[in-house]
């Protein structure tokens, strides 16, 4: 994350003007800083209500929550919820398309965006790239019920998406949303319909930073435009792109339960069911809370696992890293 | 063409063939790749100005309107629970933003300044929480415990703050020459005053990028509101739109049988209905895709500082 670090040098030499003795620190500290405290009680305090109030509450995966009882009252009984939803028969279902998904959405949901950057960034034309990016800008700003309802509306019976099916494959479909093996193209591809103009600022504000005089090197050689791209452009957003790669993984168990809620019935459950939107379902609609937070907890656990690779991997390999 | 000869006046040397198809190509896919982001919305346009029963009758990619009637509009600003989810949206998008910012910049002003004493821990507190949290049932179970369920506040304060934008604004804040902030304690400035004088008004272009963020998302939430809320008057309209529209709950809506217009058959009730899922649309979409052109000028600054100085 520490990528440009240009104001670390005023943090030191503010430092080396301390005194050494910790009471006088922080004595000299209040006076001189009670309006920052001040500030920051309402802050600290809502993460500790609402962030860390919630970890403490994750122990009832490990006990036999019931409401009427309390957290206090209910029963202990260990690893019992793990080991339920290990050997339950929905385990391999939601984990495999809780990795799938992540998988399509890191293969073609990840480099679209890059590949437009690169598109966009060749374009001279400045009113031409504009009206290009207002326009695929917008669709990040459309809700994601309003999403999930155009796609809905995209491939019903009559559908423009059902319809150009019908026209290439010549097969006749009904509402796609029904077929499990459509959903993850669906839900792949409206994602990056949805966003891939939006993520696309990231890696063109890194290209605008790219020193020209690389390029015109690059002309006096007679490179051209691909490999200008390829050997230019691409090694100089690398490291905006393997920050962005491991945030991607880091929240691969995490992702999409909202958007997967809205797409998915019984009829794809096969293939939609994630381990959020399993959590989701059986945590608050069939109210199995222990369980449910049991299997939360997997997932948050796994999802860390690996952040934590991936962060290892890219500080060894392209010394970019988050930590 | 004029963007050939722009092309040729840019460079060093003049382009060269392989140059030429590889504009071309990318053009073409460009202007394609902007057309498919376009059609849906206005497809959905040209639906809810159409005739309801052509409409039902139609298939397929929608060019142009099918005629032209403004009764799905009406029908939407008669619907007596469209009217308060709007109400509702407008007071929890406006109340939650205001408390966001607020606590934004309250928590980037406590992490920018250089020499507090607990300022690396309370980073550490807050960065935790990004890759760290309870899960969905804890959480709800707290959200209960701690009366946000079915009230006002449950669409306020749970989300009051975003880890993300408070380390923006942070980065912000701390970007700013230091001397500048000398300058004003030398002329007798308070903290308070240092915050509100020069800090935020020199940060504008970041406040207006995570004001963006946070109008928007709180416009568009609807998880929070099904989890939390249970009493229909306070739902905001994203999760009546969700059950207009995608209608996995039999709470599915009667809006089309409803309203001003005489409707005779059932299947012209079906084909109004279809209608006003495209003006129900329209109508919940378009008041925040007018909000960001004002600010698009921001966008590349903001998201350029959120992502890579973190």
């Amino acid at each position: 994350m520490e990528i440009i670090r240009k104001n670390r040098k005023v943090d030191s030499i503010v430092k080396t003007g301390k005194p050494k003795n910790t009471k006088s620190i922080l004595k000299k500290d209040f006076k001189k800083n009670w309006f920052a405290y001040l500030l920051a009680i309402p802050v600290v305090a809502w993460f500790l209500i609402f962030c860390y109030g919630p970890m403490w509450g994750v122990l009832i995966a490990f006990k036999d929550y019931k409401p009427l009882l309390g957290f206090a009252q209910s029963d202990w009984v260990g690893f019992k919820h793990f080991v339920d939803f290990f050997q339950g028969p929905y385990f391999w279902r939601v984990v495999k398309n809780t990795l799938l998904l992540n998988v399509w959405g890191i293969v073609f949901g990840f480099t679209a965006p890059i590949i437009l950057a690169l598109m966009l960034n060749e374009v001279r034309d400045g009113k031409f790239k504009k009206s290009i990016q207002t326009i695929t800008y917008m669709p990040h700003f459309i809700s994601l019920v309003v999403v999930a309802g155009i796609i809905h509306i995209f491939t019903a019976d009559e559908g423009v998406v059902t319809q150009i099916l019908q026209l290439i494959t010549g097969k006749d479909y009904t509402s796609l949303l029904g077929y499990s093996s459509f959903f993850r193209p669906i839900y792949t591809f409206s994602g990056i319909w949805q966003s891939v103009g939006w993520s696309s600022i990231i890696y063109l504000a890194a290209m605008s930073s790219i020193d020209p005089a690389l390029y015109e090197a690059a002309e006096i050689d007679g490179i051209g435009r691909v490999k200008k791209m390829w050997y230019i452009t691409l090694p100089q957003i690398a490291p905006t792109i393997v920050i962005l790669f491991i945030f991607a993984i880091g929240g691969l168990m995490a992702s999409g339960h909202e958007k997967i809620i809205l797409l998915y019935n019984p009829l794809t459950y096969d293939t939609a069911d994630v381990i959020a939107s399993y959590v989701y379902r059986r945590g608050l609609r069939e109210a199995s809370l222990s369980f449910s937070t049991a299997v939360g907890l997997f997932s948050a656990v796994i999802n860390f696992a690996l952040l934590w690779i991936t962060n290892k991997i890219a500080k060894r390999t392209s010394e970019v890293s988050l930590w | 063409m004029s963007q050939q000869t722009r092309f040729k006046r840019s460079r060093l040397k003049p382009a060269s063939f392989g140059d030429r198809v590889f504009d071309v190509m990318n053009y073409t896919l460009l202007i394609v790749l902007t057309l498919c982001c376009l059609y849906p919305l206005l497809h959905i346009l040209f639906a809810s100005v159409s005739n309801p029963t052509a409409l039902m009758a139609h298939k397929g990619a929608l060019l142009k309107p099918l005629g032209f009637t403004l009764d799905g509009y009406k029908l939407v600003f008669k619907d007596n629970s469209l009217l308060i989810g709007y109400r509702n949206t407008i007071i929890y998008v406006g109340l939650g933003t205001l408390v966001n910012m607020i606590m934004t910049i309250m928590g980037a002003f406590v992490l920018s300044r250089r020499d507090l004493y607990f300022k690396n821990f309370i980073m550490i507190m807050i960065t935790i929480t990004m890759f760290f949290g309870g899960g969905l049932i804890p959480w709800f179970l707290l959200m209960k415990d701690i009366g946000m369920y079915n009230n006002l506040w449950s669409m306020i304060l749970p989300t009051a703050l975003s880890t993300w934008n408070i380390i923006i604004l942070r980065t912000s804040f701390q970007a700013l020459p230091l001397e500048l902030e000398e300058a004003a304690t030398i002329d007798g400035a308070s903290q308070a005053n240092i915050l509100v004088r020069v800090i935020i008004p020199l940060s504008k272009a970041t406040l207006a990028v995570i004001f963006l963020y946070y109008l928007v998302g709180n416009w568009n939430s609807w998880f929070n509101a099904m989890v939390l809320l249970k009493d229909r008057n306070l739902f905001p309209l994203q999760l009546l739109m969700k059950e207009i529209l995608v209608a996995n709950d039999s709470t599915a809506t009667t809006i089309g049988s409803a309203g001003g217009v005489v409707i005779n058959s059932a299947q012209s009730a079906t084909a109004f209905r279809e209608l006003v899922k495209y003006c129900a649309i329209v109508v919940s979409t378009v008041p925040i895709l007018c909000v960001y052109p004002f600010l698009q000028k921001y966008f590349v600054k903001g998201a350029f500082v959120g992502s890579i100085k973190g």
